[in-house]
């Protein structure tokens, strides 16, 4: 086994699995609400297009859920197949919340399975709308307990370290750790904002190509508001983050703003290219900014890189990453607020077919930002898989075979990601609204 | 009682389930391919199709809380079974995904494929063939605990008469508990064909189980004399499964009472597998762990038994609302609301 490296391997297939992951993790966190709220308007208004929306896009939900199910499975089972030593000692202290995310989305799978197949049992709407709350409720709760799990890697607490062994364990101190309110609050609002980003660029796609139903027109309309609330919401708890990072994890925050010499007024360095010399070339610096982020002053010290030992800095490209996250969040806000006040003040523009090419870029591009900012929350928690106790490549297996369930892993995921994108194009292909419309109308249902 | 028992009763339960839930659903899948293969698609489709619909998802569940659970009371397990079964498990999970995924694109997505059909009902009988080598595994002989770690003796496993019985048991299993399931179903829905031929696959698959089991049981003596010498200790829960067997067979054999005849399997299986369990007591893995050394902390075993209560608390008034819409819903079961979904 020349070269055989199983704790690089086991990074790489353990970063694989998540990077697929989150794509239908994310989504299945936030589609849930955005159908919730297509119902809900539709009940209020008394308008079938948006009752259609919710049952449109709850036959594509099923599908992703069913890909959230496996690739879910198989990171629960790799934490422990890949990652043996670090399970075996942070399960003392944070598997109450695994525990409990099992037990959430049992909870959203039996609701699911119940909303899905009860769309005409019930007379009155509301009582199906009813059972969809579990559904949403169980989803984010499943990613807040797993995203706690995250945090305490990162700030771990609730325990005390004597002679190699855990002691005086405290299970909820260890799952209200420091890093717990703003990770989870950025992932739940940045799973809803991206959902909502997707659902529009779907609904986009049909203007962009030209067909202007007011279904559509509809669909958009109500996403691209949920949409800019959420990316609002995103970006200001952002800047919490940037607070908590300075306080508790100097380390990530420096190496992923280039901060490297511990220093007041502070600028935030964006973009930029770093050179062999570490000389920071074509960035643009605004002053006093990363003070600002960091602890709210402009004069503010903010920790550079050099007070932290050298073999214990996360890598410098953390900045590329963070670059992404931040330009696409920002960007997405403004498109966002653009289409909100075009739509308020009759402005031409954003209803220009290149307008519509942006929004369709939308969906992709949030993400982007998301496979991105969980790159850079794992990338910048390096070297550490339990920060300050354990190393990475300590955590990790010695198992043979790394490689080739790498390989038969990486296989799986293709065919998935593949087989899922054709089924949904498929399913929405054959079956257009206007037929679906049209066929509603002869039932009685709606008006054409 | 101690916590460490407490933990693993209550694992073992849900392992119980998982059995019983994924058979039903693996049986179901092969059947349903078999039929297909056979041109008696028409007799079976149906009703297997509605039964599996809304219950998927809660199926591969429990095999989560299985194994997050176990983690949880018995962290060293995460060292030792996750070192041993990095090939195994990853097989499982890839078969898995490959069900789960594709029974998803076909229901909702109405992709027809033959060959994803075969597939489906092959991953029926390799799934639980795979997982079972886990039970093998158990048993000791297959590991080797050496400075640096872990390791497992493929050739040995592969070897092993044992571990190819309890693929055996598990196959057969799979097919006579989930027959016997949906002969009863079939019923509830009055479509009296589909009964006819699951009650024959039922009372075919009778008799292998029974044997398979009797031939692991003859083989444990000479590979883990001490587990074999535990089993004789439950000898009568063995006694006792093997009656609720007979009770299951002459039910079906006179063609009445179809649910009490599963719920007899139930008892047949219960005993038979806590029998098991309680004999492996108290290894986890022959000779390395065992539940008093692979114990977690008593704070979080506290933690982790009240958040079980509380969530079964949440889960069993869910679980009944799905089974009074769907399984045990007559107007469903005879397919009424065919075109609820979506």
């Amino acid at each position: 086994m020349n070269g055989y490296d199983p704790v690089l391997l086991s990074r790489i297939l353990t970063g694989l699995t998540l990077t697929v992951h989150i794509i239908y993790a994310t989504i299945g966190v936030g589609i849930p609400l955005m159908i919730a709220i297509a119902q809900w308007v539709g009940i209020r208004k008394n308008d079938m297009h948006y009752i259609l929306l919710a049952r449109r896009w709850t036959r594509g939900f099923v599908i992703t859920v069913a890909v959230g199910v496996v690739t879910g499975t198989a990171i629960g089972l790799q934490l422990s197949l890949l990652w043996p030593n670090f399970m075996q000692l942070a399960g003392q202290v944070i598997s109450l919340p695994l525990f409990m995310e099992t037990f959430a989305f049992f909870f959203e799978a039996i609701f699911l399975g119940i909303y899905l197949y009860t769309w005409d049992r019930f007379e009155n709407q509301k009582k199906h709308l009813l059972l969809l709350i579990p559904v949403a409720i169980g989803s984010s709760a499943s990613a807040m307990f797993i995203t706690m799990v995250n945090a305490f890697m990162n700030t771990p607490q609730g325990f005390e370290f004597k002679n190699g062994e855990l002691v005086n364990i405290d299970p909820i101190a260890a799952m209200f750790n420091p890093a717990m309110p703003t990770k989870v609050a950025h992932v739940l609002a940045t799973s809803y904002m991206t959902s909502a980003f997707v659902l529009a660029s779907i609904a986009a796609w049909h203007l962009w190509k030209g067909n202007r139903h007011i279904y559509h027109r509809k669909a958009l309309h109500l996403m691209m508001k949920t949409a800019f609330i959420f990316s609002v919401a995103s970006a200001l708890i952002g800047d919490l983050s940037g607070k908590f990072l300075a306080e508790y994890q100097p380390e990530k925050l420096a190496a992923a703003e280039w901060h490297f010499e511990t220093s007041s007024h502070a600028p935030l360095i964006l973009f930029g290219a770093l050179q062999e010399d570490g000389e920071v070339k074509y960035a643009l610096e605004i002053p006093y900014a990363l003070s600002i982020l960091a602890h709210n002053h402009p004069a503010a010290v903010v920790t550079g890189l050099n007070e932290v030992p050298e073999d214990e800095r996360p890598p410098l490209y953390i900045h590329y990453l963070f670059d992404v996250m931040v330009t696409i969040g920002v960007f997405l806000m403004v498109v966002a607020a653009a289409y909100w006040l075009g739509s308020i003040f009759r402005w031409k523009w954003t209803a220009k077919k290149w307008f519509f090419g942006l929004l369709v870029a939308g969906g992709p591009l949030a993400m982007a930002a998301i496979e991105a900012g969980w790159y850079l929350a794992e990338v910048g928690r390096q070297p550490w898989i339990l920060r300050g106790y354990m190393k990475t490549a300590e955590g990790a297996t010695s198992s043979a075979h790394v490689d080739t369930m790498l390989v038969l892993f990486c296989l799986l995921y293709m065919v998935l990601v593949i087989a899922s994108a054709t089924v949904l194009i498929r399913m929405f292909r054959r079956n257009p609204v206007e037929r679906e419309l049209a066929e509603r109308a002869n039932n009685g249902e709606v008006a054409p | 009682m101690t916590l460490e028992v407490i933990g693993i009763s209550v694992l073992w339960l849900f392992l119980f389930g998982y059995i019983i839930v994924a058979s039903i659903d693996f049986g179901a899948g092969f059947f349903s391919a078999y039929s297909h293969w056979a041109n008696k698609q028409h007799i079976l489709h149906r009703i297997i199709q509605r039964y599996l619909s809304p219950v998927w998802e809660v199926t591969n569940v429990f095999l989560v809380f299985f194994f997050v659970g176990i983690v949880g009371f018995f962290p060293k397990t995460a060292y030792y079974y996750g070192s041993i079964l990095l090939v195994p498990a990853s097989i499982s999970i890839i078969l898995l995904a490959i069900r789960g995924s594709y029974y998803a694109f076909h229901t909702y997505g109405g992709t027809e494929r033959n060959w994803y059909l075969i597939a489906y009902g092959l991953t029926g009988l390799f799934i639980p063939a795979s997982l079972s080598i886990v039970l093998t595994i158990s048993e000791g002989g297959f590991v080797e605990a050496g400075a640096s770690g872990v390791a497992l003796d493929y050739g040995k496993l592969f070897a092993s008469p044992l571990s190819w019985s309890i693929v055996l048991l598990s196959v057969t299993s799979v097919l006579y508990i989930s027959a016997v399931f949906l002969t009863y179903y079939a019923d509830e829905a009055k479509d009296e064909r589909a009964r006819a031929l699951l009650r024959r696959y039922a009372l075919l698959w009778s008799g292998p189980t029974m044997l398979s089991a009797l031939l692991i049981i003859y083989q444990l003596r000479y590979h883990n004399p001490e587990h074999y010498a535990n089993l004789w200790n439950v000898a009568w829960m063995l006694v006792i499964s093997f009656l609720f067997f007979v009770i299951t067979v002459w039910l079906l054999w006179r063609q009445r009472r179809f649910g009490w005849a599963f719920i007899a399997l139930l008892f047949q299986y219960a005993f038979a597998f806590y029998a098991y369990g309680i004999s492996h007591y108290p290894y986890l893995l022959y000779p390395y762990l065992t539940i008093y050394d692979g114990f977690t902390n008593e704070t979080m075993a506290m933690a982790l038994i009240v958040a079980f209560i509380a969530g079964l608390l949440l889960l069993i008034p869910s679980l009944y609302l799905l089974m009074r819409l769907f399984l045990f819903n007559k107007a469903y079961v005879k397919g009424k609301w065919e075109g609820g979904k979506g």
